[in-house]
């Protein structure tokens, strides 16, 4: 899918979300967990676990990576590849930090008026 | 005939352009120089030696009323440019108007002042010019506190020089560690460490609510309602640059005064520099840059061509005493590496992050000797990959070796204790060795250390190997993780006798290979910490499981599951009513009475656990925990309430038990069961702890499961009263609490020390006492309701937004 990147909403503070934390975020295709890192970076991906659907916005968050809450496996936050010796991958959305609040690149996220 | 130029701003910056330029042609301007400070340029960032006494304001003048006699420059020093008429091209000083040919803007920037009631008192300063450093130096003078608001680099230089003049300086900082912003959280926590060792004292996540004070402020008051006294208060959050005179003359201003690569503001005839511009969207808050604008702007006001690029930044910083350093980008990111080198002897830290065999950013604390060389490395691009195994010990170690899995070990002083049970210190075990005992059976035997409950062995043998080098064989023992050499049981010891209180002291004192640990030491650290300093440690979710971190058990398909406690499996129609409303509201699938004597509540959303929570809170009912690493169910029987064979009030005293126990956080979950007679229809000989009533009192038997093992409990003690019941029981929790590893049940970590060790410590009556002191203390703090705390950060589990919602515009 191609994506033209232009269509950043400002979605909260950044301390609306814990560091080594995540909040979730509705949209059409399900939820996608918003995650802090302990450096304050911010990472969009779809809150399923490629194992078994697990909610990873529940997992433990240690340096860029998010370890999944219901069978351990390890998510990179940057790529969204499953770490280690398991295989999967889950899909990421461009996100960042501006003037202390989270923006999150939405155009594959919200119907969009013009379709 | 000579041009007319104008200088707003006699600092750093424009010092330099008036450098640059006279050199290159001193006839090109007739040149008039506004400073609202009342003298001309002086080293700036010299103002934290002039403020700790090291230097005068003397030795930090770069230009004096001479050089610019020498230089015929018109200097209006103490003077404010208030105004800048562009068609009439004249400035408006205070004292009157001065044309321009070409106007030169370096205002710099303006302490940032957060609105808080009181700022405006009598006292309350920022760190800024020579008057504010003189201001510092005369209040301290007559002793008393200092409060600074503010962790960054300003903050504690000022905090630093007031502490040297002798005042008690307290650093308030809003964020979770100091200079977040250069430094990570490891460097962060031993600059604390070395501040506090200076005497000055750091609160951090400390948010001011107000200043207090009459005419001068008297006191601090935080969000949490903490009241500190203060004599003297300065403000050092940040800056903003100056750019008020670019504003009202309608100039292009984002943040600072935008400029162009020849540094003209959106008026060409208009040029600024230093911190009060912005050049592609950045800010500049260090000289080193501010230098190179300095030569582009001479270049331009005499129309030379030259471009000004911002470079790779670094920031050797020199807060008073602490050596510390942070260059270019190091957040952890995509195909990035981290290479972590602690040596908690020295107190040294050394971070590098690595990207495509390129280093792009370094933190160092402790020791910056080679800070130059990785900042060479950083801005060169330089390929590291050959040098990749040795990088972190800097150029001279080129070819030297790895890190030493003993270091942290060999660090440790003479009087370090190693062995807990029998208060045996590095230094008893050094000298045994040094008369012959070579190996772990010989030191035993003469220094006892290790022989009773063990957990101290991985520890000893450490301290043998580093005595006698090659000489002795490490036996291979499991680490916590990757994250580390120690295992479990070094871990505690180290926490215990290095009074490490949180998790970056632990890190940089047992030399952490990672920045900031993984899923399977976080949680065992947090425990550990909470679990021996329950008063100085805070509890810290994010390092949780998630199912104590929302307090419910997570479920398959992500919904949750809710038990609340019954005590003692006593229950009563109100209880029942409230539950049953409760399944309704929320339109739970599934009720099932558990196998602990109470009710699960399964398949409850995430978003609507607070709300169910608090009707449960309403109807007097609190979390049951059958999500943690702690008390679970005290199960009872019905006993002499009823029952024709019952010898004691098992009900009774379950639920007086589960009262005492419920909320304390234990290595793992924590069962216990009483029955009211052998028939032990509670099942209590198969819990943690049981208790088994008779005649003649209570048998107290532990090291019970029925789970991926099943054992049978074996007796501890046997007891008259309940009272000594609940000390044992108390005693026995604590004991669990202080020594097992993370994640072993009392069975496993029995069969560690030995049932007899166990009982001797509960047998010595002055131990058991004082280990249920020490539970009670900790259950001071976590015998509360967490449901109740949660409900009040109820938002928190909400969803952040709901992006289905906006339909076709
Ligand atoms: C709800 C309950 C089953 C039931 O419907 O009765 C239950 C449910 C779970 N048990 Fe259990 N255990 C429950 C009683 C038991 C019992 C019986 C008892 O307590 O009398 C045992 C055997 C006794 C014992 O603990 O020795 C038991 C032994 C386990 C074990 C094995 C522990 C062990 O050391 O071998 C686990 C796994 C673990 O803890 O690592 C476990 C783990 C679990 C978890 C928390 C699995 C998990 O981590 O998600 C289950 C949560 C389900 C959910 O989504 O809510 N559960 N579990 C019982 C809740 C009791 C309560 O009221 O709090
Ligand atoms: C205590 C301290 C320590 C520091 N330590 C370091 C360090 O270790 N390393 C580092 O790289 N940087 C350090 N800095 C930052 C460095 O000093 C600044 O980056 C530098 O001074 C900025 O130079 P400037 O010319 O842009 O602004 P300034 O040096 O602030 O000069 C601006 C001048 O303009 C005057 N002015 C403002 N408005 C008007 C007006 N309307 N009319 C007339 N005059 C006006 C001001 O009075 C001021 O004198 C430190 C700063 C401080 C305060
Ligand atoms: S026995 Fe297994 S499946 Fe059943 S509740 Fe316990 S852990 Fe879950
Ligand atoms: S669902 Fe994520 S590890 Fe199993």
């Amino acid at each position: 899918m191609s994506t033209l990147m232009n269509d950043w909403i400002d979605i909260s503070p950044l301390d609306a979300i814990p560091q080594r934390g995540a909040r979730l975020l509705r949209t059409i295709h399900g939820c996608v967990a918003v995650f802090r890192t302990a450096k304050d970076e911010v990472f969009a991906l779809d809150n399923a676990c490629p194992h078994k659907n697990g909610p990873l916005a529940e997992g433990i968050v240690h340096g860029n990576a998010v370890t999944c809450p219901l069978h351990n496996w390890v998510i990179s936050l940057e790529t969204g590849a499953v770490q280690g010796a398991d295989e999967g991958q889950v899909a990421t959305y461009p996100a960042r930090v501006e003037d202390g609040r989270i923006w999150v690149e939405a155009s594959r996220l919200r119907r969009r008026a013009v379709a | 005939m000579r041009q007319k130029l104008v200088v707003i701003g006699a600092g750093m910056a424009s010092g330099r352009v008036l450098e640059h330029l006279l050199e290159q042609d001193p006839e090109a301007y007739d040149i008039t120089l506004f400073n609202a400070e009342a003298r001309g340029n002086y080293n700036r960032i010299m103002l934290s030696p002039v403020l700790s006494g090291d230097k005068t304001y003397a030795e930090i003048v770069t230009h004096d009323d001479e050089w610019y006699a020498r230089n015929n420059i018109t200097c209006r020093f103490g003077e404010h440019v208030v105004k800048i008429d562009r068609d009439a091209k004249q400035v408006v000083g205070q004292n009157g108007t001065v044309d321009y040919d070409k106007l030169l803007i370096a205002t710099g920037s303006a302490p940032f002042i957060i609105p808080v009631q009181g700022k405006d008192l009598k006292g309350v300063i920022t760190y800024r010019d020579l008057d504010d450093t003189n201001a510092m130096i005369e209040a301290a003078a007559k002793g008393g506190k200092a409060v600074v608001i503010g962790g960054g680099l300003l903050g504690l230089e000022a905090a630093a020089g007031l502490a040297e003049r002798g005042m008690d300086v307290t650093v308030l900082h809003l964020m979770g560690h100091l200079m977040e912003r250069q430094l990570d959280e490891s460097a962060g926590f031993l600059l604390r460490r070395d501040l506090e060792q200076k005497g000055v004292t750091v609160m951090c996540g400390a948010s001011t609510a107000a200043i207090l004070g009459e005419t001068c402020v008297e006191g601090v008051m935080l969000e949490d309602n903490t009241g500190l006294e203060a004599d003297l208060v300065v403000m050092a959050v940040g800056i903003r640059p100056e750019t008020r005179l670019a504003n009202d003359a309608a100039l292009s201003v984002e943040r600072g005064i935008e400029v162009n690569a020849q540094m003209q503001t959106s008026d060409p005839d208009i040029l600024a520099v230093g911190e009060c511009v912005e050049f592609n969207g950045a800010l500049f808050g260090l000289v080193a840059p501010l230098y190179d604008q300095a030569k582009v702007v001479a270049h331009t006001l005499l129309d030379q061509p030259a471009v000004f690029v911002s470079k790779e930044l670094s920031t050797k910083l020199k807060v008073t005493g602490c050596d510390l350093f942070s260059a270019g980008d190091f957040a952890e990111g995509e195909g990035r590496e981290d290479i972590v080198f602690r040596d908690p002897g020295r107190g040294v830290y050394r971070r590098l992050v690595l990207e495509d065999d390129c280093l792009v950013g370094a933190v160092m604390y402790g020791d910056t000797t080679d800070s130059n060389w990785f900042f060479g490395l950083i801005r060169d691009k330089t390929e590291v990959a050959e040098m990749r195994e040795t990088l972190i010990f800097g150029p001279s170690f080129q070819g030297g070796s790895a890190v030493d899995p003993l270091s942290a070990v060999a660090a440790l002083p003479r009087d370090a204790e190693i062995c807990g049970c029998n208060g045996i210190c590095k230094g008893q075990i050094e000298d045994a060795i040094a008369a012959g005992a070579n190996d772990l059976g010989a030191v035993r035997a003469v220094t006892k250390a290790s022989g009773s409950c063990g957990t101290c062995t991985g520890l000893v043998e450490q301290v043998l190997a580093v005595t006698l080098g090659d000489a002795f064989v490490m036996p291979t023992s499991q680490p916590v993780c990757g994250c580390t050499d120690m295992t479990h049981e070094d871990l505690r010891r180290m926490i215990k006798s290095q009074e490490l209180k949180s998790m970056p002291a632990v890190w940089q004192a047992c030399g952490w290979k990672t920045s900031c640990g993984c899923h399977v030491c976080r949680p065992a650290l947090n425990y550990y910490l909470l679990a021996d300093w329950p008063v100085e440690y805070h509890d810290d979710p994010q390092s949780r499981f998630v199912n104590e971190r929302k307090h419910a058990n997570i479920q398959k398909d992500g919904t949750f599951s809710v038990v609340p406690r019954m005590w003692g499996g006593i229950t009563t129609p109100d209880e029942l009513r409230a539950i049953a409303d409760a399944a309704d509201k929320f339109a739970v699938p599934t009720v099932k009475v558990t196998g602990g004597q109470r009710i699960d509540l399964l398949g409850v959303k995430g978003e609507d656990l607070p709300a169910i929570w608090d009707d449960l809170n309403k109807a007097g009912m609190v979390s049951g925990h059958a999500y943690s690493k702690g008390l679970r169910t005290v199960k009872t029987c019905v006993g002499t309430d009823h029952c024709r064979f019952g010898t004691q009030d098992s009900t009774g005293l379950g639920i007086k038990l589960e009262k005492a126990l419920w909320g304390s956080w234990t290595p793992h979950k924590l069962k216990l069961g009483v029955s009211g007679c052998p028939r032990n229809c509670a099942e209590a000989t198969c819990k943690d702890i049981g208790i088994v009533c008779v005649d003649s009192g209570f048998q107290i038997s532990i090291g019970g499961a029925a789970g991926m093992d099943v054992r049978e409990t074996e007796l501890l003690c046997q007891v008259e009263t309940e009272a000594e019941v609940m000390e044992v029981v108390m005693a026995m929790t604590q004991l669990f609490r202080e020594n097992a590893k993370y994640l072993d049940r009392i069975y496993k970590w029995m069969a560690k020390v030995g049932l007899d060790w166990i009982k001797e410590q509960i047998d010595d009556l002055e131990n058991r006492t004082a280990l249920a002191e020490r539970f009670e203390l900790s259950q001071s703090i976590y015998r509360k309701d967490p449901w109740a705390e949660h409900v009040k950060k109820a938002d928190s589990y909400q969803t952040l937004g709901d992006l289905t919602l906006e339909a076709a515009e």
